[in-house]
């Protein structure tokens, strides 16, 4: 039997991602994962029922403010389901880049003292957001029927979405974790910035309602998602692939980058978290 | 790279940056930093060397012992075999798996259950998830928690957390293992148990590398010892004569040995002092060389030699402190007490030297160091002079060496035997 010979020296500073070496760690990677899903609600009274209450709380008040007060047009369907449809997502999204963002700092004691590929730590956080977002989809399940929404044919794409927003979420999660490990700015940064998003993503309106900004919404990444997921569990009138596609590149673009930056930085970590 | 070489280093060197870049950076740092870069003359940073081109190997099957003061590069050192921060200097080469146990319950989850942290310490040391299974009933045998197997580990006692943590560490396989000072942790029962793995280890064919303060572990389980001091290491083919130059290896005094049954570690003279230390030296009463360690049967004399150059008003005395290896003042004691003769002595310009003999049968088996002062008391009290842990020494049990349990005195007392 071969022996693995290991060497260890100094390294350039441009590194390639070594997935060979990811893949070999992935049941860490799943380890990290089941962690995550299981401490979330531990100690808590009502446990996974939070991951239902909130979208739905945040639904009810939205629909009262925006649904019957102001009155904001919701294409042709319900105002609740049409701001749920949208808001699942969204809480999806944001949650998992604020985890992500303070994942490698969460996980100091590990990285000082046990070595494994530290990109896992992000890519992990973003995971277990997924079984919130898959519990809360239970609840719109109920809407379509309360209120007689007959979905689109495509609603089995669903889960494609849910994975372009995990490579969306863990791409931004790269930058801002490793960003995170020098500059501690990003812990102030990122809650004002998912404040901001849900006026730049049209979460709870919808894109019709700016036609003077639509070309600027287009641009933010979730703006894609959003429209596309909602169009897949509403019904795909007026839906177009150019906010998909548009989406789908930023992402791209977003997670390469990212994993590009974390590798470059990574090895510094130890000596600086 | 030799067959039987299973871990080479050359020529490997960390340099770290200290000074104003080493706390967390934030913007706001560096935006306030913008006018003082403008306006004066960039702050430089120092660059430290955490460790000065080391180089070693570890033959297959070898149980290597890594000692050193605090701050000598130990730790920095281990950390860089295991992969977790980069060299700037140099190269390693390891044949075969490697695993490192820098600390205990690395990762472990307060929230989650015994049976999950051990899943996810396992995997998080490198255990595969079958590896885990395989050895389930052996971790929960050998943490010994029982019942408390499903219950998350806060409601653990500190005791019950640490065999945990210990027995799943202790069931990593690989072919080079890194230990880090983790005997530290466990309870004296669990130390042996764990020092009886790394035996077992080694037998097999597997390599450890061993950092430990206790040089007890180090002296009972490798045969082959390096010592770190200042990030330079020297290499000893004896465990025990790198146990002898880790007791001498101190920084910025001068050490002469005239004759091996003492130490004798000279002091550099300041013109601005009034008084001040030459010398310290310690001696045993056996007459054997000072490469043993001292046993408990032998008495200990410290002769502290120094000079006084002014005649202070205020009367001085002298202080001398034996630390243990924990960190923990055993011995206090100065000579304030001492008599009108010593005091008219001390009224005189010239070299003195008084002597204290720590009595056998006093100290327990444990590594000691030496610090000594120059005071004065008298309105208010003044440190003229002192050396701070100048000199190491051991004591040992020669008649219950490896069963010891922790002990801070072992003192020689009066029994009294009748028959009834």
């Amino acid at each position: 039997m071969s022996e693995k010979i290991t060497i260890i020296q100094p390294k350039g500073r441009f590194q390639f991602i070594d997935w060979k070496e990811i893949w070999e760690y992935r049941e860490l990677f799943w380890t990290f994962v089941k962690r995550d899903v299981s401490v979330r609600y531990k100690q808590t009274f009502i446990g996974g029922l939070w991951a239902i209450l909130q979208p739905f709380i945040t639904m009810v008040v939205f629909s009262f403010f925006f649904g019957t007060i102001m009155n904001v047009a919701s294409g042709g369907v319900p105002y609740p389901i049409f701001s749920y449809s949208g808001l699942i997502l969204w809480m999806y999204f944001t949650s998992a880049i604020s985890t992500a963002s303070g994942s490698l700092i969460g996980s100091a004691s590990l990285i000082t003292k046990v070595y494994f590929p530290r990109i896992i730590i992000p890519l992990a956080a973003t995971m277990s957001g997924l079984v919130d977002y898959l519990i809360s989809s239970l609840l719109l399940v109920f809407l379509l029927i309360y209120f007689q929404v007959v979905p689109s044919i495509f609603i089995f794409l669903i889960p494609m979405l849910a994975v372009l927003t995990w490579f969306l979420a863990s791409g931004m999660g790269l930058w801002l974790s490793a960003i995170n490990v020098k500059y501690r700015d990003v812990k102030y940064v990122v809650p004002f910035l998912i404040q901001l998003g849900l006026f730049f993503t049209p979460v709870i309106y919808p894109i019709s309602i700016a036609p003077g900004f639509r070309n600027i919404l287009l641009l933010n990444p979730m703006t894609g998602l959003i429209e596309t997921h909602r169009s897949l569990i509403l019904g795909l009138e007026n839906f177009s692939f150019i906010p998909l596609l548009i989406s789908i590149f930023v992402t791209g673009l977003i997670f390469i980058s990212g994993a590009f930056y974390f590798k470059s930085v990574e090895k510094y970590f130890t000596d600086i978290i | 790279m030799k067959k039987d070489i299973v871990v080479k280093v050359e020529n490997l060197s960390k340099k770290y940056q200290i000074g104003e870049k080493l706390a967390y950076l934030t913007l706001r740092d560096q935006l306030m930093n913008i006018p003082q870069k403008i306006f004066k003359k960039r702050k430089k940073t120092k660059d430290f060397l955490a460790l000065k081109n080391i180089s070693f190997e570890v033959k297959r099957g070898e149980v290597l012992g890594i000692i050193g003061r605090n701050g000598a590069g130990k730790s920095t050192l281990l950390k860089i075999l295991a992969g977790i921060t980069e060299p700037t200097k140099g190269r390693i080469v390891m044949r075969g798996r490697v695993a490192s146990m820098l600390e205990v319950g690395t990762g472990f989850n307060p929230e989650l259950t015994g049976r999950d942290n051990i899943y996810l310490n396992g995997s998080i040391i490198g255990m595969k998830k079958s590896d885990i299974d395989a050895k389930f009933d052996d971790i929960i045998k050998f943490a010994d928690i029982g019942e408390f197997l499903d219950t998350p580990v806060k409601r653990y006692s500190s005791g019950m957390y640490v065999r945990l943590a210990f027995a799943v560490a202790a069931h990593l396989d690989s072919d080079i293992l890194l230990v880090d000072e983790v005997l530290a942790v466990g309870d004296n029962e669990f130390q042996k148990k764990c020092l009886n793995k790394m035996k077992n280890l080694s037998k097999s064919g597997r390599t450890v590398i061993y950092v430990s303060h206790n040089l007890d572990s180090i002296n009972t389980l490798c045969k082959t010892a390096v010592v770190l001091d200042g990030g330079t290491l020297k290499y000893f083919k004896k465990t025990r004569e790198a146990i002898e130059s880790y007791y001498s290896a101190t920084s910025g005094v001068i050490i002469s040995s005239k004759n091996t049954t003492e130490r004798k570690i000279s002091f550099p003279i300041k013109n601005s002092k009034p008084m001040q230390f030459t010398s310290l030296t310690i001696t045993k009463d056996d007459g054997k060389a000072f490469t043993h360690a001292i046993t408990e049967e032998d008495s200990v004399e410290c002769v502290l030699q120094y000079q006084i150059s002014k005649i202070l008003p205020i009367p001085t005395h002298l202080a001398l402190t034996i630390t243990n290896n924990e960190g923990i003042n055993i011995i206090y004691s100065r000579d304030i007490g001492a008599n009108h003769k010593t005091r008219v002595i001390r009224k005189q310009i010239g070299l003195f030297e008084s002597t204290i003999t720590i009595p056998s049968h006093t100290l327990a088996a444990n590594i000691y160091s030496i610090s000594i002062s120059i005071f004065q008391t008298g309105g208010e009290s003044l440190l003229i002079d002192n050396y701070n842990k100048v000199v190491n020494f051991q004591i040992i049990d020669k008649l219950n060496y490896l069963e010891k349990s922790p002990q801070i005195l072992a003192l020689s007392l009066p029994w009294e035997t009748i028959k009834v």
